[in-house]
Formats: structure tokens, C-alpha cells, sequence
């Protein structure tokens, strides 16, 4: 479903991707690890294009998207829930939800709605309440779920787990695994490298810009490489 | 005597309050001051003025309607504006995204300039004086007089205030303007064509700011083509008081701005009329540079 050839990417003189390739395909959990400033977010910025890549093609469903603004790659499907949560703070739980079905048809944008809040029943109880005044557990479930809200057939989460309570961690990953049954497709960007090969059905590694190991999750958790440096073994 | 320059007050500072809303509303989405508004302003009350003199040449039924008259004008008028301040920013703004913050300023400096000589060339130097057909019979009630003018005038700014609190609320494309304000990157992310906000953040502010300069041209009967440097000034001087970036504050400072200067121009001296926005302006950023409405301490206006 999503090709990524040898993409480069810089932010000025730094070459945070050198020749990063990598595919997903429909139906799939892939994880990337690596260290901190590896290039995760990176890739995930070039493939929802709020970053240009510099070189190397990105192909989503045989269709070039590389150089589309990212308004039209959410409107092919591929929703992007960023480093950080970014939850706009001055509008409410329900406005950041809207926002998030932005370039859904008006008549679908209700039935939507019910929907993901369905998902996240802590989210109607504070449906009138600003964004901001959420908690981080409360925040990050805004946040996928305003990435749901576009009905995206990709959907990329860099770091969901990050500053959570472990229940709400493993609340989060029960969560990709529901969406995943409903014929989502992830890309999943994790610290928590462990809990993360849990889940996916592949991954990558990535060291300073570029995939140094890749494969089935299960063999990823068992190779040396990854333990040491990853996994804390 | 009190409620008398009250009034006058609420009628001024309706359009200060219009014009005020435009810089907010494109400092929110650019953190930018668009010091080329007074001038959109300006041409706003230019085409005021070009179709209230065409009024004798319009359908009868329009010309012994006051109301529908002035909505006619104002619509047209503003729709007009409205393209001046698409242009405005794709020609002057738009290729200095990401230029240093000094850049726009200069091109909107230039942007006036340019407007300003425009409308001279075009409309003449001298003041232009509104032909005064409409709403002009005195009415007095109660110690207050006013005109049924001044009336249409405050009714259409709290309505245009209405309809602009409206859209920012309850349209997507509205909210798309706050969520914009507030983090444009997460915005392209949910599928938010930034550039078409900016756009119509623009054309909004324009739209506003041309109904504010039909109304002044109106109630004061004359205007001249640098009128938008000091209206201008006072509308910045009424967002900076309800706090930039403020959409309730900048219609809170518009209103106190218009009856702070009618106050003081009853009680005092009215030939310091326009100075006490100024002192205003001082005072705000001196003592409460985020503005009455403004949140603790973000960005410098
Ligand atoms: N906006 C930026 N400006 C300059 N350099 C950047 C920027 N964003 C990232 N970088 C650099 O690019 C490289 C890759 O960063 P990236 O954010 O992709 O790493 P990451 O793998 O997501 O790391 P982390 O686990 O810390 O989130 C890093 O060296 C980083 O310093
Ligand atoms: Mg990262």
C-alpha cells in the first residue's frame, strides 16, 4: 500500500534521512525503532508531507505523493498524529474532533463522530471541555481520535505511548490492535520498542537516517542486535 | 449630557471594532499586523461613497428603503474589499512566508502607500462629501438625539459582529481559522488547506473593515483618502486593548476605544479627539501588553 524509495530529507545542512525505503502493506502493523533523533518522526514528516523529501519517491497505493501538500495526502487517506500530541488547546473536545474530519463530507461528518467517540467514551464526558485542560492520557486518546476522524486507510502515530501511565499504555496498544481488526493500517513510531514488536507484524530499525535491520517482529525481538541496543537486554 | 456622547461613542467604536477584528483575526492566523488595513478600510468607504451616489440612479423601491439601501451598499461595497484583501496577501504577504518578521512590514508599508496614491489618483485629493440622503432626520428621546442613520449603523455592527462570532464558531471553515491560530502545522496535518484559511481570514477582515468605511462615510458625511492611516491606528489601538489576537477583545476594545474618545472629547477637549487612543495604546502596553481579554504573556504585538 505505501512505498517509500530511498527518500532524503534535510532540515538545512542536517541529513536527518539518507536513502531511508520501506513498505507497508494494507492491513499491516509496522513499528520503526531506533534511538532518539534516528529520523522516525522524519520519515513520518515526509510521508504526510508537512516536510519535503529532497530525493527518493514515496508511492501510496501506485501513486506518487512525494511533493503533495499535506492536505491532499490526508485527503488519499493517510492520517498522521504527530510527535507530541499537538492538540489545539483553545478549541474543545469536540471542535478538535471536527478538525479532525476537516475534508470529510458534511453528511458523513455526525455518524463519524459517534463513532470514534463510541471508541473513546472518556472523550464524551468532556466533549464541551478545551482541548488544553485535558490530561496527557486524555490528550493522546484526542489525539488518535482526531486522527481517526478523517476515516483514513493509513494511520501513522508517532510516539503514542510516550509519558503515559503503563495502563494507559497498554490501553493505547489494545486500541491499535481494535483498529487494526477493523482493516486499518499502521505505522507505528515507538520508544517502547518492546511492547511496539509486540503488536506489529513487522518492523524497521533505523540508525542515523537510514534502516539498518528489518523484518518480521517476532524474529526483530529475538535478534541480538535489537535486544542489546533496544530491547535492554 | 452622559448618555448623549455614550451614544456617539457606541457608534464609533461599532466600526473600530470592525476594523479591529480584521488585525486580529490575521495576527491569529499570521502573527503578522497588517498595517496595509486602514487603507482596505479607506477604499471600503470610497466604495461607499461611489454607490450612494449612484443611489439616484437606482430602482425606486431601493431608494425609500433605508435599511435595504444600506445593505445593498454595504454588501457591495464589502464584497469588493473582500478582493482587495485576497490580493493584498497573495501579492504582497504571501511570497514572504517565512521571511524575516521586519519583511511584511515593509511590503504592507509599501502596500499603503500604494493604496493610498491609488485612491488619490483615481477619487481625487480633496475630501469627497458623502451626499447625505439617507436616515438624516434628527430624533430626540429623552435629552438624546440621534439620527435613524446612527441607529442602522449600531444595529449593522452588532450584526456583522454577530455574524463573524457566528462563523468563527459554528462553520467548519470558522474553526478552521481558530485551529490555524493556534498551531498551523497540526492544521495541514488534519487536512487543512492553510493557505485557503489565510485567504479567507483576509477577505473576512476586508469584508468588516469595508463595512466600518461606509458607515464612518456616512456618519460623519466626508472622507479623504488618507483617512485609513488614522482609523487605522485607533482600530490596532482597539485590538491591542481587547488584546491581538483576540476575536471578543478586539469587539470589547472597539467599543471602549469609540466611547472612551466620545467621553473624552464631551468632558475635555474634543481637538485632542484622537489623541487619547494614543495614550491608550501607551498605557496598554505599558501596564497590560496581552490586553484586557489577552491570555498571561505569548508573543510582543
Ligand atoms: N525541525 C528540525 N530542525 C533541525 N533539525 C531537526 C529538526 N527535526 C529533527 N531534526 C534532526 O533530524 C534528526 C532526526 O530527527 P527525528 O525527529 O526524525 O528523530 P526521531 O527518530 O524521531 O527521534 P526521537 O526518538 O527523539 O523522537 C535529528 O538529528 C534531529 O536533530
Ligand atoms: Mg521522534
Amino acid at each position: 500500500m505505501l512505498r517509500l524509495t530511498d527518500i532524503q530529507l534535510l532540515y538545512g545542512p542536517i541529513e536527518a534521512l539518507r536513502g531511508v525505503s520501506l513498505e507497508v502493506a494494507e492491513g499491516e502493523i509496522v513499528t520503526l525503532i531506533g534511538a532518539n533523533g534516528a529520523g522516525k518522526s522524519s520519515t513520518l514528516k515526509a510521508i504526510s508531507g508537512i516536510h519535503a523529501v529532497v530525493g527518493g519517491s514515496i508511492e501510496f497505493r501506485g501513486q506518487r505523493i512525494d511533493g503533495l501538500p499535506p492536505h491532499e495526502i490526508v485527503g488519499r487517506g493517510i492520517s498522521h498524529c504527530p510527535e507530541g500530541r499537538r492538540i489545539f488547546a483553545d478549541l474543545s473536545v469536540r471542535e478538535n474532533l471536527l478538525m479532525g474530519g476537516y475534508l470529510l463530507p458534511k453528511s458523513e461528518t455526525a455518524q463519524q463522530l459517534e463513532q470514534v467517540l463510541a471508541m473513546f467514551p472518556r472523550l464524551s464526558e468532556r466533549i464541551s471541555q478545551a482541548g488544553g485542560t485535558l490530561s496527557g492520557g486524555e490528550q493522546q486518546m484526542l489525539a488518535i481520535a482526531r486522527a481517526l476522524m478523517c476515516k483514513p486507510a493509513l494511520l501513522m502515530l508517532d510516539e503514542p505511548s510516550l509519558g503515559l501511565a503503563p495502563i494507559m499504555v497498554a490501553k493505547i496498544f489494545e486500541t491499535i490492535l481494535s483498529l487494526r481488526q477493523h482493516g486499518l493500517t499502521v505505522l507505528l513510531v515507538e520508544q517502547n520498542a518492546g511492547a511496539a514488536l509486540e503488536i506489529s507484524d513487522r518492523g524497521y530499525v533505523l540508525e542515523v537516517g537510514s534502516v539498518t535491520l528489518s523484518g518480521d517482529s517476532r524474529a526483530l525481538r529475538s535478534d541480538p542486535r535489537v535486544v542489546q541496543a533496544y530491547l535492554g537486554g | 449630557m452622559f448618555l448623549q456622547h455614550l451614544l456617539n461613542g457606541i457608534t464609533i467604536g461599532g466600526s473600530y471594532a470592525l476594523i479591529a477584528l480584521g488585525y486580529t483575526l490575521v495576527y491569529g492566523v499570521l502573527k503578522l499586523i497588517n498595517f496595509a488595513h486602514g487603507e482596505i478600510y479607506m477604499i471600503g468607504a470610497y466604495l461607499g461613497f461611489i454607490l450612494i451616489s449612484l443611489i439616484p440612479a437606482m430602482p425606486p423601491f431601493l431608494q425609500g428603503n433605508v435599511i435595504l439601501m444600506m445593505m445593498v451598499v454595504l454588501i457591495v461595497a464589502a464584497a469588493i474589499c473582500a478582493l482587495y484583501g485576497f490580493y493584498l496577501e497573495k501579492i504582497c504577504y504571501r511570497p514572504l512566508r517565512g521571511a524575516p518578521k521586519l519583511t511584511p512590514l515593509i511590503s504592507a508599508l509599501g502596500a499603503s502607500i500604494f493604496l493610498q496614491n491609488f485612491v488619490m489618483i483615481s477619487m481625487g485629493a480633496k475630501d469627497q462629501i458623502f451626499p447625505q440622503t439617507i436616515g438624516m432626520k434628527t430624533i430626540t428621546l429623552g435629552g438624546v438625539s440621534f439620527t435613524l442613520l446612527q441607529l442602522v449603523i449600531i444595529f449593522s455592527s452588532i450584526a456583522l459582529m454577530a455574524l463573524i462570532y457566528w462563523f468563527i464558531n459554528r462553520t467548519r471553515l470558522g474553526v478552521a481559522i481558530k485551529a490555524t491560530s493556534t498551531d498551523p502545522y497540526m492544521a495541514s496535518l488534519v487536512g487543512i488547506n492553510v493557505d485557503t484559511v489565510i485567504s479567507v481570514t483576509f477577505m473576512a477582515g476586508s469584508f468588516l473593515a469595508a463595512c466600518a468605511g461606509v458607515m464612518i462615510g456616512l456618519y460623519y458625511g466626508s472622507i479623504n483618502f488618507t483617512l485609513g492611516y488614522l482609523g487605522g491606528i485607533k482600530a490596532f489601538t482597539a485590538a491591542v486593548l481587547g488584546g491581538i489576537g483576540n476575536v471578543p477583545g478586539a469587539m470589547v476594545g472597539g467599543f471602549l476605544l469609540g466611547i472612551i474618545e466620545a467621553l473624552g472629547a464631551g468632558y475635555f477637549s474634543s481637538e485632542y479627539k484622537d489623541v487619547y487612543a494614543f495614550f491608550i495604546l501607551i498605557a496598554v502596553l505599558v501596564f497590560r501588553p496581552a490586553g484586557l481579554l489577552g491570555k498571561g504573556v505569548n508573543e510582543r504585538a
